[in-house]
């Protein structure tokens, strides 16, 4: 568990549609490595070497400087038996932490069921893009999905509303439409319990930008634009412990090489200002950040791109975080391979039991469908 | 043109048949009658389908098989500009009680292949769409009967056609699953054409001989060498079955129900409508039109306004139709697609065979706002053409006191019903600036129409329909 006083706070990066691992990290002495990517290989001078045997993507820059202050777990080989190539069901096992099954509940949406059981603080997981996610579904826990904190809240888009007092008046109004009334029924009665909660998320969250002021200058990315929101909402100190978000698309079939730099351009330099962010408010010591894919990629090119494959990368930043390497990096010889991709060899259920138990305190047995080797970066 | 409790009626049926009308459509459907509507409705042949050339110039490369949400957005085109809105509803029906999904079949094409089915066989016999169910290559890949061989059994397909599809738990054994599995083995999918480079593939449905379990099996107390259609046979015939499909109808057409899983402990809310309905199947041998035409007809049915909430799909393309909002070819069907998943009903990507839990379950605090402020952006802006229509129409009725205003709305954009709480805050916003005149142009009387339809849009009671 933490040792901060603050409850602990977890923010999931979610790499959408599948990050190369190869060119992530890089086995740039590794001779296989060079013979499977003529193409859209990474030039062993160019690499970032965090050892003699593994290097950074020239573009994680930033991330590297995180590395080399300890501040960067590396999860390797991360992925599940029988690894299905395609990116739906793969992340919806993500999600659920169901491979054999199609599940239906979060994972995270379970987390802040424990954290938080009788749904008292509507902003105890946030997300922060379109749409919610599987892994925060789970029926009965309330969860806020913001898709820009900027224009976020209730009837935000009504043709001709532009002057706050009009909007404050609709929104009054909104209020006393939702509320309580005797003998019209349960639905009523939750519908208006529900628009009650929503409006209350978003005027609580309305306020997080008030009191945030920063020297660090997010770019103008959606993933900046997404971690500077974060980065608002958890300095207002609103009591949320889950934010979840994601970036991408990693899917890298065609045209890799200038489509995977500025994705990892864009996401070096916004989770670096994130951490410069927080070190400037003083308040990185209980917030940990996960990010995975669903899976990594061939590890033979396709002549422009790669194809989908099993294995990946996850990573886990934050300065309570012990950086260094975990598990380890599967084999690249040809015949250790499984349909030509890697084989994974660490599984994803325990990087998320790890986060559960020693960081945020709870069971993660009931979470994740059972036992799973724990890893020791928190 | 017809009474307002006609119009009031025909709006019912038409937001439970269809996905809502405008007033003028209702009033013009009022004039020949209720049940003259109705029979238009069961008979979709009477009119025209989609114009798929139309259709297909302005979303290209849907064919070369992109992937989401360009299945997704061509349906939704399908369903706001069909003149066969039963068709599409049933269409609708058929995939959530068949819940089929992109996440694990991964072949977007192959899908809609499988909603154009429905509108195929969905009105017809109960019989004959389960055996194009059984031989949809989507169906057949999402429930692993490719992997059911002679010898060696997948359940998959063989349990959910009796748990989910038909009978409901309760009403078989382990057993009568695994002899339904035998019969079905040898029902698979044709040699796929690999995805790369070219793109994905239509599936073909292929029976082998050779695989297949030819074996004397007993299946629900019947024993014979059965095959596939022969359990489906059987299935029809049982009571279980009729009683099944008439609570899903109930629940999809006139209120909500329990959520499905606890049917068999709940019994239905109307025991009586089911057995009509019931009845309605067994008098004709299990035709889903008999049934419809029933259900439609019916009292408890005329009598059930406003009892269901709306799905992510009834209220998106509801309110977009209502707004005359993209009617015809135009770009931006992606947007609708991915506003009925961030809403929580990602279209032909349920989020497993046991599909979307209805009813108040639609709604978690995100979808609701996410409601609430899609259908007051879109009634809320007067510059749409159905929403113009409205402020023409009642532009139309002269200075209107503050009641008169909020019931012109009310009635031109169901006509709605509301409660207490609502019309009390509708009220008071009309108040808030007078009667309504159109003789002074300072009196900004276009835009007040335009926010008291996004108040209505966002009210509680426009979560029903």
């Amino acid at each position: 568990m933490a040792t901060t006083t603050k409850d602990p706070v977890v923010v999931v990066l979610q790499m959408t549609g599948a990050n190369d691992y190869l060119n992530t990290i890089i086995p740039y002495t590794n001779p296989h490595y060079h013979d499977a990517r003529p193409r859209v290989g990474i030039p062993e001078d160019q690499a970032l070497p965090i050892s003699d045997e593994l290097a950074f993507n020239p573009n994680m820059g930033p991330i590297k400087k995180l590395w080399d202050d300890g501040k960067v777990a590396i999860i390797h080989g991360i992925g599940y038996e029988n690894s299905p190539r395609s990116h739906f069901r793969s992340m919806d096992i993500w999600h659920t932490c169901e491979p054999d099954i199609v599940g239906t509940e979060g994972w995270a949406g379970r987390v802040i069921r424990d954290l938080d059981p009788r749904g008292e603080n509507v902003l105890k997981g946030v997300n922060f893009g379109q749409g919610l996610p599987r892994a925060l579904a789970l029926r009965g826990v309330p969860i806020t999905s913001v898709s820009s904190l900027e224009s976020y809240g209730v009837l935000s888009s009504v043709p001709g509303v532009a002057a706050a007092d009009e909007r404050n008046k609709i929104l009054d109004r909104f209020a006393r439409m939702y509320s309580p009334t005797i003998g019209a029924g349960p639905t009523m009665d939750y519908l208006g319990q529900t628009g009650r909660d929503a409006l209350q998320g978003a005027d609580i969250l309305r306020a997080a930008p008030e009191g945030y002021t920063s020297t660090v200058e997010y770019a103008e990315t959606p993933i900046a634009k997404y971690l500077r929101d974060i980065a608002q909402v958890y300095l207002a100190d609103l009591g949320t412990q889950i934010f979840y978000t994601q970036h991408g698309s990693f899917d890298s079939h065609f045209n890799q090489p200038p489509m995977h730099t500025k994705l990892w351009i864009d996401m070096s330099r916004a989770i670096s200002d994130f951490f410069d962010d927080l070190a400037e408010h003083d308040a990185g010591d209980n917030l940990i950040m996960v990010l995975f894919t669903e899976f990594g990629r061939r590890v033979k090119d396709n002549g422009t791109g790669t194809d989908h494959g099993a294995g990946g990368a996850a990573f886990v930043i934050g300065n309570q975080v012990k950086g260094g390497h975990y598990s380890s990096y599967p084999s690249l010889r040809p015949e250790d391979l499984t349909q030509g991709d890697l084989e994974p060899n660490y599984d994803f259920r325990g990087l998320y039991s790890t986060v559960i138990e020693r960081w945020l305190g709870l069971d993660p047995v009931p979470i994740v469908g059972g036992n799973f080797e724990q890893l020791s970066f928190v | 043109m017809g009474n307002r409790e006609d119009i009031a009626l025909l709006g019912h049926l038409m937001r439970r048949a269809g996905f809502g009308a405008t007033y003028a459509e209702l009033a013009e459907r009022a004039a020949a009658g209720y049940e003259a509507a109705v029979e238009d409705l069961l008979n979709p042949e009477r009119f025209e389908p989609v114009d798929a050339d139309v259709l297909y110039r302005f979303l290209p490369g849907y064919e070369g098989a992109l992937g989401p949400p360009l299945n997704q957005a061509e349906w939704i085109y399908r369903m706001i500009n069909t003149r066969r809105p039963l068709e599409e509803k049933m269409a609708l029906f058929w995939h959530q009680l068949f819940a089929t999904g992109n996440s694990k079949v991964d072949n977007p094409p192959e899908l809609t292949q499988q909603i154009d089915m429905f509108r195929q066989y969905g009105l017809g016999s109960f019989r004959e769409l389960l055996v194009q169910l059984a031989q949809n290559p989507a169906m057949i890949f999402w429930l692993d009967n490719n992997g059911n061989h002679l010898g060696a059994i997948n359940e998959n397909w063989g349990r959910e056609l009796l748990e989910l599809f038909s009978m409901g738990v309760g009403n078989y054994s382990e057993d009568d699953i695994k002899e339904a599995s035998r019969a079905f083995t040898g029902w698979t999918v044709g040699p796929k054409i690999p995805r790369n480079p070219l793109g994905r593939f239509y599936w073909n449905f292929e029976y082998r001989p050779e695989d297949h379990d030819d074996g004397p099996k007993t299946f629900l107390g019947h024993t014979g060498n059965f095959n596939g259609q022969d359990i489906i046979d059987i299935v029809v015939n049982q009571p279980a079955t009729a009683r099944f499909l008439a609570r899903h109808l109930y629940n999809f057409f006139v209120a909500d129900e329990p959520q499905v899983p606890s049917w068999n402990i709940t019994p239905p809310n109307d025991p009586d409508a089911i057995d009509r309905l019931v009845a309605a199947y067994d008098e004709s041998n299990g035709d889903v039109r008999a049934m419809l035409r029933t259900l439609f007809n019916s009292d408890f049915f005329k009598q059930a306004r406003f009892s269901r909430v709306k799905s992510p799909a009834e209220l998106v393309i509801g309110t977009a139709r209502m707004a005359g909002h993209f009617a015809g070819p135009r770009p931006g069907f992606n947007s609708l697609a991915f506003e009925c998943a961030y809403q929580g009903q990602e279209l032909l990507n349920p989020p497993s065979v046991e599909s979307w839990h209805t009813g108040a379950e639609w709604i978690d605090g995100g979808a609701l706002v996410r409601r609430v402020n899609f259908a007051a952006g879109i009634l809320g802006d007067t510059a749409l053409p159905g929403v113009s229509a409205i402020v023409i129409s009642i532009r139309a009725r002269g200075a209107l006191s503050p009641d008169e205003f909020v019931d012109a709305c009310l009635e031109l954009v169901g006509p709605l019903e509301i409660g207490a709480n609502t019309r009390a805050e509708l009220l008071d916003q009309a108040r808030s600036d007078g009667e309504l005149r159109w003789d002074d142009a300072a009196a900004d009387s276009e835009k007040r129409v335009g926010l008291m339809l996004a108040l209505i849009a966002a009210s509680r009671d426009f979560q029903f329909a």
